[in-house]
């Protein structure tokens, strides 16, 4: 009887979760599966249209593959960068040096305020012709291109936006490195290992964990990058769709074309293309991943 | 010997100072440039205005016709608020479920809240749409706010992960006083878990703020928009004819997630540093 009562009590705390994961969630994740394979503008019923979305995006769309080539730049080129500014800040923060706080603060804030509508606004001053990047340049002695609407750069005005906000990774690197036992680099010292050896033989393989962490999470999080590319291009990913993030194509065909079908169609794609890259992270992790406490 | 060790220090405070005012540059300037002169922004490029003007702050307030920027704000409070009531309470509700009762299929709703959090929400957004148009809750905040009060998977596993860390000595000796579940939920793991719950609140209070995109698809009457929704709009009608006031409105719309940031900021740091959100 008391065992019923138990059940009883963790399905009760469990019901608003249950409810939310069964029409929030799986649901509309089965019903977006079948309206991949329809026509659907929302007024009239949806029209079983078999394979025809998905042979128009692989034959037909060239939007489309202009968009997940621009989307594949942008979390290709910005992962990497934005990943390394993290670590090597964090190292360096890490030095035990005063101060910590204030810096953390101050790194973190353009993560802080990122996604905004705002910074994005800003950030198309930012990259403009006459724009403080550009004058930034100046100062060295290059001539910048026009950034956001000159089609071979838009891009990079995205990326440059994307890596701007590197501290929320840097702080969860920080955090990483703060478990890395002190007397180890004391050993290493006593042996003769100048830093340079410390970092490559005792700070990189036990952070491997956390670098798995951040690469996976922000290489999620990059494939469904929305706001920035629909503010500074205005919402049309111009110019010429070198702005044209998976997200905002996505955001067209559903709600401004409203083709619902292949718009869920496009977000089955996209799932694939994010399980994939996340898969062959977990299946290689296990040649570089280090796990101290021996787990395999 | 020892000059280079006094000097060190300095050096890296010099670089790591340098490099943070580059990366706060950009917001800096625009703070500048909401207090300049119109004639001033684009010409006179240093950071200390030579002249400060409030008028850019009027000019954007009033700047949109039939609407103030105000309504936007208390929109957008008001969303925020019950967000954040809803998430903490339904989140802390399922975590207090996970961590402490038993029951049947537990670790399969455990194994599958965390599916959630992987999963791209594109997947789940047009069926997600389609059932608010249907039951006529699209232009209405109902698909923004109720949502909320079904949890959040990343603040249900964050939440979990704390509750672990509290005693279980502390639910046997409740349970000898004679203390029901909901006792122990409200009066003892709640108060202890307060640490999550900040976190878990701080982020979805900045989350819902900055949620363009879910704003964007379910709103369209201009008296229901927020803040985000505000501002674009606003960047549409006046463009680039009055960036002084685009500005004003821009540095605006970042104040209240400053304000939560740095109010929080205590508990803020070891939650991105345990669930790695929002970046």
């Amino acid at each position: 009887m008391q065992k019923y009562k138990t059940y009883a009590a963790g399905y009760l705390f469990l019901l608003p979760w249950l409810i939310g994961f069964f029409l929030l969630y799986l649901i509309p994740f089965v019903a977006s599966f079948y309206l991949s394979f329809t026509n659907y503008d929302l007024l009239t019923a949806p029209k079983w249209a078999g394979l025809a979305n998905f042979k128009t995006m692989f034959t037909d769309d060239y939007r489309l593959g202009g968009s997940i080539r621009v989307t594949f730049q942008y979390v290709f080129i910005s992962l990497p960068l934005r990943l390394s500014f993290a670590l090597g800040l964090a190292v360096l923060l890490n030095q035990g040096m005063r101060f910590l706080g204030l810096y953390r603060t101050i790194y973190y804030i353009p993560s802080l305020l990122g996604g905004s509508v705002a910074i994005s606004v800003l950030w198309k001053q930012v990259f403009d012709k006459e724009g403080i990047f550009n004058q930034g340049l100046a100062l060295l002695g290059i001539n910048g291109p026009n950034w956001i609407a000159d089609p071979r750069y838009a891009v990079y005005s995205l990326v440059g936006l994307s890596v701007w906000q590197f501290g929320a990774v840097m702080i969860i690197f920080l955090a990483g490195l703060k478990q890395i036992p002190h007397e180890l680099y004391e050993a290493a010292t006593v042996d003769g290992a100048g830093p340079v050896r410390k970092f490559a033989r005792i700070t990189m393989p036990l952070l491997t964990p956390v670098i798995f962490f951040n690469l996976t999470i922000t290489l999620i999080q990059s494939f469904q990058t929305f706001t920035k590319a629909f503010i500074i291009s205005g919402g049309t990913g111009g110019p010429i769709n070198s702005t044209l993030l998976y997200s905002l194509y996505l955001y067209i065909k559903g709600f401004t074309f409203m083709e619902m079908g292949y718009a869920s169609a496009m977000a089955w794609l996209l799932l694939v293309i994010v399980a994939a890259f996340t898969g062959l992270l977990f299946l290689s992790s296990r040649y570089w991943v280090y796990y101290s406490d021996g787990r395999d | 010997m020892t000059g280079y060790r006094q000097i060190k220090p300095f050096v890296f405070h010099i670089v790591v100072m340098g490099f943070g005012i580059l990366m706060l540059y950009p917001v800096l300037w625009l703070v500048s440039s909401s207090l300049k002169p119109t004639t001033d922004i684009f010409t006179h490029q240093g950071l200390w205005p030579s002249q400060i003007t409030m008028s850019h702050y009027a000019d954007g307030w009033f700047g949109l016709r039939n609407i103030q920027f105000g309504r936007f704000f208390l929109n957008s409070l008001m969303l925020c608020l019950l967000a954040v009531i809803g998430t903490v309470l339904s989140s802390s509700m399922a975590a207090f479920s996970f961590a402490r009762i038993t029951f049947p299929l537990r670790n399969l709703f455990f194994a599958l809240m965390l599916g959630t959090i992987m999963l791209p929400g594109h997947v789940t957004l047009i069926p997600q749409y389609i059932l608010f148009h249907k039951i006529g809750w699209v232009d209405t905040y109902l698909p923004l706010i109720v949502p909320k009060f079904v949890g959040d998977a990343f603040f249900v596993f964050l939440i979990v992960q704390f509750i672990r860390g509290i005693p279980r000595e502390l639910d046997e000796s409740a349970k000898i006083d004679g203390c029901g579940w909901v006792t122990l939920y409200v009066r003892i793991i709640m108060p202890l878990s307060l640490p999550a719950l900040m976190t878990a609140a701080i982020f979805t209070f900045m989350g819902t703020w900055d949620d363009f995109f879910g704003q964007l698809i379910y709103l369209s009457d201009i008296k229901k928009f927020t803040v985000p929704l505000g501002l674009r709009l606003f960047l549409d009608s006046s463009g680039s004819s009055n960036w002084g006031a685009v500005f004003a409105m821009s540095v605006l719309s970042i104040v209240p997630s400053l304000i939560i940031f740095f109010a929080g900021q205590r508990y803020f740091t070891q939650g991105i540093a345990t669930t790695g959100l929002k970046g």
